[in-house]
């Protein structure tokens, strides 16, 4: 690799930079309109305004907590929509191309789980599941037993189920909308049919699936203080714990609000950042 | 494992499930379908104030002045972007607090706001933000010339709305608007929260007394499933009666 090369390179690179931070500046200029400043300013002072006459000498107390109930959310998320995502893709692949006695039972996973109240479902396996489990000693001997007392295993599974249901939907449309001209050329090239998937028709489904995945997640992050009412200690537990302890209302749920907004924020920044290196111009 | 399994079917045939499920007082039944019969009030409730938050949102961000825009744009992100449950807690307090502080200052007594119609107003303002966007995207799918010719032919903004716009819409605002329907009865499972007696938290109460959870979870599980089979069915009809007159397959 010649210096020359890696010189011109930089110049470029120094190009590139230079027009995208005019392109950052003529943004702006549009973005703040004289209107725009007048709201910033209201915005402030009610901040201000938030700061200095409402109640905050709580937070000191509960600060550890509260970030311990932003990890778990946060881990919460994660991983139900990385377990739920990975049941997704089967579920929808197999209503798409699968035989009728796996597509059926897939359809109706779907709808029943889009079909009821997730708040059912996380009652449902805790109260429900959770009360039978103790009946069986083999349950109780069983090594899981240790996990199966506590409630977060309840809370990881049932919205891993709802997001793999909802995603599983989303993920089924993906695949049908997949050119069938890019599979056939595929096989035409003597792809196995394992290959077929795993090089063209999931990395396509998911390109497509991708702006849809990112409202669903934002969708889950919405749904994970339900887990609060199965006694796990999220964010939102934390806040109604402090309420509860200090009968101090909007203070903790005005702040429970921030964090869930900027947790949304940073998602669907993420997320445009990862359409953003896809490939345009398929199919 | 055997034994286990025969003691819980035992358990289960004893408690039988029509004597849980019966309609009349030893039975649950009854108040399973109070509980439904409120929840569908409130997701009734609710989805109307939403349709008119958002026709009136949709507007706005359309054609109102810049701060109007801003304001609706904000409150659009922020309802999208903190779960339900919160907005429920803030507006239930901030909202009976706010009404009892104001009939105060009036001279009026307190009053204790009814929890269905605090439920309808706090779900109806989350819908709205969603059924904003919703309506947005219609009316920004509509053919540009429809408009211009509603205007060419010197309609004021009122009569362009009520012949045109929302007509013209509809077919374009009706799936996103059947999936708010969707979301609205299951949203309703979420005042249980609050307390108030909607189908999942009788649901509790009944299971909690019995000590079946397993029968009653199944129970309202299936009612809230019915509930969205039958508006599917419901929705079929009304997207088929909405695009009569589109060229078939135009999107």
């Amino acid at each position: 690799m010649g210096a020359a090369r890696h010189a011109g390179w930089g110049a470029l690179m120094s190009d590139q930079a230079a027009s995208r931070l005019v392109d950052a500046g003529a943004r702006a200029s549009l973005w703040l309109q004289p209107h725009r400043i007048g709201l910033i300013v209201v915005g402030i002072v009610l901040v201000v305004c938030a700061a200095m006459f409402m109640r905050w000498d709580w937070l000191p107390d509960y600060y550890g907590l509260a970030l311990q109930g932003i990890w778990r959310t946060l881990w919460i998320l994660v991983v139900t929509c990385a377990l739920g995502f990975l049941l997704a893709v089967p579920i929808g692949l197999v209503q798409v191309t699968g035989p009728r006695w796996l597509s059926w039972p897939a359809y109706w996973f779907c709808t029943v789980v889009r079909g009821t109240p997730l708040l059912l479902q996380l009652w449902f396996l805790y109260y429900g599941l959770g009360s039978l489990f103790p009946q069986f000693p083999w349950v109780r001997e069983s090594f899981l037993w240790p996990y199966l007392r506590q409630a977060w295993p309840y809370a990881v599974l049932s919205l891993t189920i709802s997001y793999a249901a909802y995603e599983g939907e989303v993920m089924r449309g993906a695949f049908a909308g997949v050119a069938r001209g890019q599979l056939e050329a595929a096989r035409a090239f003597g792809m196995s049919r394992w290959k077929v998937f795993r090089r063209i028709w999931l990395p396509q489904a998911t390109y497509r699936a991708l702006p849809t995945l990112a409202g669903e997640t934002v969708l889950q992050l919405k749904a994970t203080p339900l887990v609060a009412t199965i006694t796990v200690v999220d964010i939102y537990a934390v806040a109604s714990r402090v309420r509860q302890s200090t009968f101090i209302v909007y203070e903790p749920l005005l702040l429970l609000a921030v964090v869930y907004l900027c947790i949304t924020g940073i998602l669907v920044y993420a997320f445009r950042k990862l359409e953003a290196r896809i490939p345009t111009r398929l199919g | 494992m055997g034994n286990g399994l025969i003691e819980a079917l035992i358990h289960l045939a004893q408690a039988s499930v029509f004597d849980l499920l019966a309609l009349s007082p030893p039975g649950w039944g009854g108040n399973l379908l109070r509980g439904l019969t409120n929840s569908v009030l409130i997701a009734v409730g609710a989805y109307g104030i939403g349709i008119a938050i958002g026709i009136g949102g949709a507007f706005g961000k359309l054609y109102g002045g810049p701060v109007l825009r801003d304001l609706l744009e904000l409150y659009t992100t922020i309802v999208r972007a903190v779960p339900e449950l919160v907005l429920i807690l803030l507006l239930y307090f901030a909202g009976t607090d706010l009404i009892n502080r104001l009939l105060e200052a009036l001279g009026y007594q307190r009053i204790d706001i009814n929890g269905l119609v605090a439920g309808i107003c706090v779900l109806g303002i989350v819908q709205g933000a969603y059924s904003t966007e919703v309506i947005r995207g219609a009316i920004l799918s509509i053919p540009q010339g429809q408009i211009e010719a509603a205007r060419a032919f010197g309609m004021s903004p009122a009569l362009m709305l009520r012949r045109i716009t929302l007509p013209a819409m509809l077919p374009f605002a009706i799936p996103g608007m059947a999936n708010l329907w969707l979301i609205a009865t299951k949203d309703t499972a979420l005042l249980a929260i609050v307390g108030f007696n909607e189908l999942t938290q009788e649901t509790r109460t009944a299971a909690s007394t019995t000590k079946a959870y397993f029968t009653f979870f199944l129970a309202a599980g299936a009612l809230y499933l019915l509930i969205t089979l039958f508006s599917n069915v419901i929705i079929a009809r009304i997207e088929k009666w909405a695009r009569r007159g589109m060229p078939a397959g135009a999107h």
